[in-house]
């Protein structure tokens, strides 16, 4: 994004605007381009969803309004702006109005450090994947916000669980978003992104994307971690007393967010905006990344749609008896895998400038360790099962004496 | 002081601590108190912007506003009861000439000897970046045995807490 | 760049106002918001002087890395101080710290 800034500020100095202005503006008009690209997306994105959602429930999904619905959100927009604006009277006004920019602004804020292309970036920090659970933390507060302005008790059940659920799985998030970041020696997105010149780090660490994959579903509160709603429960949670665009603005985060996560993922781990014939225009890098976000963003889709939810102590014990366990185990077995292979001369020290073949051993040791982990896992998984079922078909033995036994 | 962009932050910075640090001494309801202490390290954040320790505000939103100030807003709610104070202060005058005479001696004490001194251009170019943070963190010249200490700190913290907090019933 | 005294007028200012909180607010968690502004007065000031010390001697890190070590101790104290006030709420039903006095004698 600097190229068409400076671009742009000498076009407007040649113009004859001052130069501070010029720079302001240019600086203005990136800021737009890189907050207005998420808000267009989600347009689409909910459009997509219920489609998707649509097809899986063996359903057509909105057709009428536009070519095969794709006008469908707007209209809804408009019904939604159209609405009565309404403060309950006893919420917390200030707060309560606050809630859905703080929701919406979290997700967007994550944008400025994606990087689209090699060379179109909002900005490349330093700590790029430090802002971003930086960043991430500020949903959370908007939903204890907003949960606790409603002044309203199945709002406050709400926001209770949420927080505790999305605090919980910041957790393994953050132990998986660091083995990419261990893997690349750096926290920036664009180095993380050139560091898998050589190789993805899906391929050296599956096990990390899979703690990450399953705790941003968490994050993003979808099934089969969707407390935030549970309809049946708590008639929809922290956002409860919500109307008209406020609530628009809740449900436009989430949906952004879902996309966000999956755009992340692809950076993280599947190469970013590499691909084929990247190098030749930026316009194809952008499309590989779009895809590759896409893609995983599709299978979240599919995910919710076909599994049940589950109740918040089980989501609770998996997280902190299964997921954080794991995610630490996976980070201690790769950095000391790797560091094992630096000194040996196994892998190369520098991975920005190493190619495929310089990754290749590294990448088989690292995923033979992954794979005993998953193996082991596997194995203690079926144990459990077994163990499980056997009470469960015990129980059933039991209740099938009672009554037998009473009737005596 | 010059109006540039680095100015102007520092002054919307300086609006955001201070005025969220007035706000949770002055509120009578707790949670918009948290929420006021929120805003204020917000302000503090953006001030290790302004002086390039930008993991530094990364961290500061994360462990303040992210896990500290949710946790209090978590005991708030868990003694709902008095989340409305009636009795706001107690020792009102005399903490507030207290802490008023703190300031002025802060100001005179610490803020005096170095004034006018750092005039624009004399400061280091060259900052620390996280690599050297992290370098030096483990470095055994450097910080590793406070690191250490540091971890052993929090792994005692979240038990101790734990312990404290369990409902001996459960 | 805004000159170190403005800095270290705002961190006083910050630090004055937690000890105002401290010593007037009777409420326990607005005693522990208020000692987190103390807090992070106090790291205003470290990295302040850090970005303003000379550099190229060995101190290079030290306020960096001081900051970093008061926000652990932080969030430790945080997470310890409101167990506390909690399990003393459950028990006494209070959170003003005058009134635990259980073990006044």
């Amino acid at each position: 994004m600097d190229e068409l800034c400076i671009g742009l500020c000498s076009l407007l100095t040649d113009a004859g605007a001052d130069g501070g202005l010029a720079l302001f503006l240019s600086l203005l008009v990136g800021v737009l381009l890189v907050s207005g690209v998420p808000l267009i997306t989600v347009i689409l994105l909910i459009w997509i969803e219920r489609k998707v959602a649509a097809r899986i429930q063996d359903r057509i999904g909105p057709n009428r309004v536009g070519p095969i619905g794709l006008l469908q959100t707007i209209a809804d927009m408009i019904k939604l702006l159209s609405k009565e604006d309404i403060t309950p009277t006893s919420a917390d006004r200030a707060l309560y109005n606050a809630a859905p920019l703080v929701s919406f602004a979290s997700v967007v804020l994550i944008w400025a450090v994606i990087p689209f292309t090699p060379f179109h970036y909002g900005v490349d920090l330093e700590i790029g994947a430090l802002y971003f659970v930086a960043i991430a933390s500020f949903g959370t507060l908007a939903i204890m916000v907003a949960g606790w302005a409603s002044n309203n008790k199945y709002a406050l059940l709400g926001a209770f669980r949420v927080v505790a659920l999305l605090v919980s799985y910041e957790v393994p998030l953050v132990f998986a978003l660091l083995v990419p970041v261990l893997l690349a020696g750096s926290m920036s997105l664009v180095d993380i992104v050139n560091a898998q010149n050589g190789m993805w780090f899906i391929v050296l660490s599956p096990l990390a994307f899979v703690i990450f994959y399953i705790s941003s579903q968490a994050e993003t509160g979808r099934a089969p971690f969707d407390l935030i709603e549970a309809e049946s429960e708590l008639v929809a949670g922290f956002n409860i007393e919500y109307s008209g665009m406020k609530f628009g603005m809740f449900f436009a985060a989430e949906f952004l967010h879902v996309f966000t996560n999956g755009i992340l993922m692809a950076i993280l781990f599947f190469g970013g905006w590499m691909g084929p014939l990247y190098y030749e225009s930026p316009l194809i890098a952008f499309a590989w990344l779009g895809a590759k976000g896409g893609i995983i963003y599709l299978t979240t889709l599919w995910l919710r749609n076909t599994v049940p939810r589950l109740r918040i102590d089980q989501i609770m014990a998996f997280n902190w008896k299964f997921l954080v366990p794991l995610s630490i185990a996976n980070l201690i077995v790769v950095s000391f895998v790797l560091k094992l292979m630096q000194e040996l001369g196994l892998a190369p020290r520098d991975i920005l400038s190493a190619s495929f073949g310089d990754l290749l051993p590294t990448t088989v040791i690292l995923l033979l360790c992954n794979g005993a982990m998953i193996l082991y896992l596997l194995g203690i998984m079926r144990r459990r099962g077994r163990e499980a079922r056997r009470e469960s078909r015990a129980a059933r033995a039991n209740l099938a004496q009672a009554p037998s036994a009473a009737g005596h | 002081m010059e109006l540039n962009a680095i100015s102007i932050g520092f002054i919307v910075f300086t609006i955001f601590t201070l005025g969220g640090a007035i706000g949770v001494v002055t509120t009578r309801n707790l949670f918009q108190g948290t929420i006021w202490l929120m805003v204020s390290l917000f302000g503090v954040a953006g001030y290790f912007v302004l002086l390039s320790a930008p993991f530094l505000a990364a961290v500061q939103v994360l462990v303040y506003i992210g896990a500290i100030a949710i946790l209090i807003t978590f005991a708030v709610m868990l003694t709902r009861s008095v989340a409305r104070i009636k009795v706001r202060y107690m020792r009102l005058l005399p903490s507030l000439i207290g802490s008023l005479a703190l300031f002025l001696i802060l100001l005179l004490g610490v803020t005096m000897p170095i004034f006018g001194a750092h005039p624009p251009g004399s400061i280091p170019d060259y900052v620390a970046s996280t690599r050297d943070l992290g370098a030096a963190l483990v470095d055994e010249n450097g910080y590793v045995v406070p690191f250490l200490l540091a971890s052993v700190l929090l792994t005692a913290a979240m038990i101790g807490a734990i312990f404290i907090a369990r409902d001996e019933n459960a | 760049m805004v000159p170190l005294w403005m800095y270290l007028a705002v961190a006083a200012a910050l630090f004055a106002i937690g000890v105002f909180g401290v010593l007037s607010r009777r409420n326990a968690v607005a005693i522990l918001m208020s000692v987190e502004l103390m807090l992070n007065a106090v790291n205003i000031n470290l990295v302040a002087f850090w970005r303003y010390s000379e550099t190229g001697t060995d101190l290079l890190l030290n306020g960096y890395v001081f900051t970093a070590f008061v926000l652990i101790v932080a969030a430790a104290e945080a997470a310890v101080g409101l167990a506390i006030i909690i399990t003393v709420y459950r028990n006494r039903r209070s959170v003003i710290p005058e009134e635990a006095r259980a073990l006044k004698g």
